[in-house]
């Protein structure tokens, strides 16, 4: 390409679209399918297929760990992987403000390609559109994951009872607290890394091994654990008991949590689920877990109850009793 | 976490939770002053850890809660005029009589959430043809770095930076409460960070005043049992003292540097407080010297806005009257997300606080 920025042109549909088509997007993702350059993707599935899609807008695009590219990747393979599919497909659409630097958009593509080949998955069909400078904020992507239902998954909030242990595959909040480091200009002594990921092999993996003793699983972006805990809660009419002492946590996350403010139960992840599953195996399913690279900090944090129905319950650490909440609107830092 | 692992041990906690049940004979009513502290004793759960005697009363301080409406309204204010307006986090949802900071910027106002007034000073520098204001609320623990900004500001020539001041001080609140008639209290939880700045001289005489002992405390679990602890054992023991628990932060002549930046840059003045009303002698205002950098004085800002009956019962909450709970519209018209009145918004006021840490188990 012959410009170092992104323009309105790149977005007509005209040459210059051509042009960022054909040296950027069908260069980078060349497959059987995308190759065809028809205007969707005709795809060869059978069976149950699961499909989810989720929009990317965060800010800074590049952050330590990774970037929006590899995040718009992980994040829609992860949510088909949380119902128990095995992500195949996605599509890949973009809104680009006129005037992102095109080494950028490259550096972007480039994660996509790598976070797309380390899932497994194909990216199939897409979208470009540019809007005028202010009219966004540098790029904001949106992906479609397209998966295949695994035989042996049977992921339902109805399906979770008494005496179900509640796990996370890692330690909490790092991606939240990486891209609030970087904004704020933060810095620790040791870097406080973006946890992106893509979950699908792991899940894939412990449906192969646990199947049906599996009852849910949930990924704690947005909202963090907090989030999730209370959607089980209030679904289930079941009561979630946690104990502070058994959260996951890294040294330096915790101190930038306590620098900022913030709790780290309501700090979004990219890379950490949340298993609820039969007790009878949650000794087991940790340890397969943990066996498992990228996963070594996997911990039971809580079990469900039938006390307290609809609430999450948290021991602190010199075991007072808390509800936490599911976080209303933005999480704001305090004054002192 | 050094210095905060220690402060959250189990073990050496339940040592000072034991200690006050074996301590305490008879009903006595305790009151934290610091919102800082009520989040803590409800975040960690240790109000029901306490022996039922003991009852905690949840002060005014919390920042957020007493900065009058009018202040707000002026903030909105000078957003509508254009100005980027630069915050603390959790002022930007406190409900002005038409509208939060946060909605005046979903209104298309410019406003930055900042962790620092020094910040500010920076935004100011790169944005030389913007007016930018500092919405400088908080007690003493914030003053030093508000005035710090003005004095940054000034040494760079800056004309267009200044702080929009809604300055409180604890020691006239402590008096507001003791002197009204309904005032119930016992003892007092000093608030450490404040004490860490303006030392502890200006308890002494409230205490000798009102015969209610003062023990300056921490934030953590362990100062927080410690300081209950200790003043259950005062009261128990028939004496009125100022004792301090929060020996590792705080000393009795404060931060002396800091003291020094603030009498430089601000003076003593009247205060309203959202939710008690004017105290004399409450707050901090710009001096003479610095009424360039005061965005009422530069901005001719007026707010004719009087605190309205919304039927919130904040005032008799930060005085210790009432409990969150006890009022009627607690959990139901007044949530985080609907806030009726200022402590049902910042986590540190006391509504907030039940509402997300032990509000519900309250009601169950």
């Amino acid at each position: 390409m012959n410009k170092d920025h992104i323009e309105l042109g790149h977005g007509s549909g005209g040459l210059l679209t051509r042009e960022l088509l054909d040296e950027l997007i069908f260069s980078t993702f060349s497959n059987e399918q995308i190759d065809q350059k028809h205007d969707g993707a005709i795809l060869p599935m059978s069976g149950h297929v699961v499909m989810s899609t989720d929009t990317f807008v965060v800010s800074p695009i590049f952050f330590k760990g990774g970037n929006i590219g590899e995040l718009a990747v992980n994040g829609s393979v992860n949510d088909v992987a949380m119902c128990g599919g095995i992500p195949r497909y996605l599509s890949l659409a973009f809104v680009i403000e006129e005037g992102l630097p095109v080494a950028d958009l490259r550096k972007i593509l480039e994660s996509i390609r790598h976070a797309a080949e380390k899932s497994g998955v194909q990216v199939v069909t897409g979208d470009t559109k540019v809007v005028e400078r202010g009219k966004g904020d540098k790029i904001f992507i949106n992906t479609t994951g397209i998966g295949t239902l695994h035989p042996k998954a049977h992921i339902a909030m109805q399906r979770i009872s008494k005496g179900d242990k509640i796990i996370v595959n890692g330690s909490l909040a790092r991606h939240g607290m990486a891209i609030m480091s970087e904004r704020e200009g933060l810095e620790f002594e040791s870097e406080i890394v973006s946890d992106t990921t893509h979950l699908n092999t792991t899940v894939e993996a412990l449906l192969d091994r646990f199947g049906n003793d599996i009852h849910l699983f949930r990924d704690a972006t947005r909202g963090g654990v907090a989030g999730v805990l209370s959607e089980i809660a209030t679904d289930t009419a079941k009561g979630v008991f946690l104990k502070e002492a058994w959260l996951p946590l890294e040294k330096q996350v915790e101190a930038a949590c306590e620098m900022l403010g913030i709790d780290p139960l309501y700090v979004a992840n990219e890379g950490v689920f949340v298993s609820v599953v039969n007790g009878a195996i949650a000794g087991e399913y940790v340890e397969a877990l943990r066996s498992m690279e990228g996963n070594e900090d996997a911990a039971i944090i809580g079990e469900v109850t039938e006390t307290k129905p609809g609430m999450v319950i948290l021991e602190s650490k010199i075991g007072g009793k808390r509800v936490v909440t599911p976080l209303i609107g933005e999480q704001l830092p305090r004054i002192c | 976490m050094k210095y905060l692992e220690e402060y959250r041990n189990r073990e050496a906690t339940e040592v000072f939770l034991k200690k006050i049940s074996e301590t305490v004979t008879r009903p006595w009513k305790i009151m934290e002053i610091c919102g800082g502290q009520t989040h803590g004793l409800v975040r960690n759960g240790i109000l029901e850890l306490l022996p039922q005697e003991v009852q905690m009363i949840h002060g005014p301080g919390c920042p957020v809660c007493v900065t009058p409406k009018s202040l707000i309204d002026m903030a909105v204010q000078l957003m509508e005029q254009g100005v980027i307006m630069c915050s603390f986090g959790d002022m930007v949802r406190v409900p002005g009589t038409s509208k939060s900071l946060l909605q005046a910027k979903a209104d298309g106002g410019d406003l930055r959430i900042l962790y620092s007034p020094i910040e500010a000073v920076t935004v100011a520098r790169e944005n030389p043809d913007r007016e930018v204001v500092f919405f400088a609320v908080g007690f003493e623990t914030t003053a030093p770095a508000n005035a710090l900004s003005v004095l940054h500001a000034k040494k760079e020539g800056l004309t267009n930076f200044s702080l929009l001041v809604s300055h409180v001080l604890v020691p006239p609140a402590m008096e507001a409460i003791l002197e009204d008639e309904f005032c119930a209290i016992d003892a007092f939880l000093g608030a450490g960070h404040v004490c860490a700045i303006m030392g502890m001289e200006a308890y002494f005489p409230i205490a000798e005043r009102y015969k209610v002992p003062i023990v300056v405390t921490g934030f953590e679990p362990l100062d927080l049992a410690e300081g209950i602890y200790m003043a259950v054992k005062q009261l128990e023991e028939k004496r009125v003292e100022v004792e301090n628990q929060y020996s590792r932060v705080v000393k009795r002549e404060g931060n002396t540097a800091a003291i020094k930046v603030i009498e430089e840059v601000f003076e003593i003045s009247q205060r309203e407080w959202r939710g008690i009303g004017p105290i004399p002698d409450s707050g901090f205002r710009l001096k003479e010297a610095y009424a360039d950098f005061d965005a009422e004085r530069k901005f001719q800002v007026r707010s004719n806005t009087s605190e309205q009956a919304s039927g919130c019962i904040a005032g008799e909450i930060l005085k210790g009257l009432k409990k969150p709970h006890e009022c009627k519209f607690f959990g139901k018209e007044c949530t985080p997300a609907q806030p009726l009145g200022a402590p049902m918004v910042s986590s540190e006021g006391a509504c907030a606080a039940y509402y997300h840490f032990s509000g519900n188990l309250i009601k169950n």
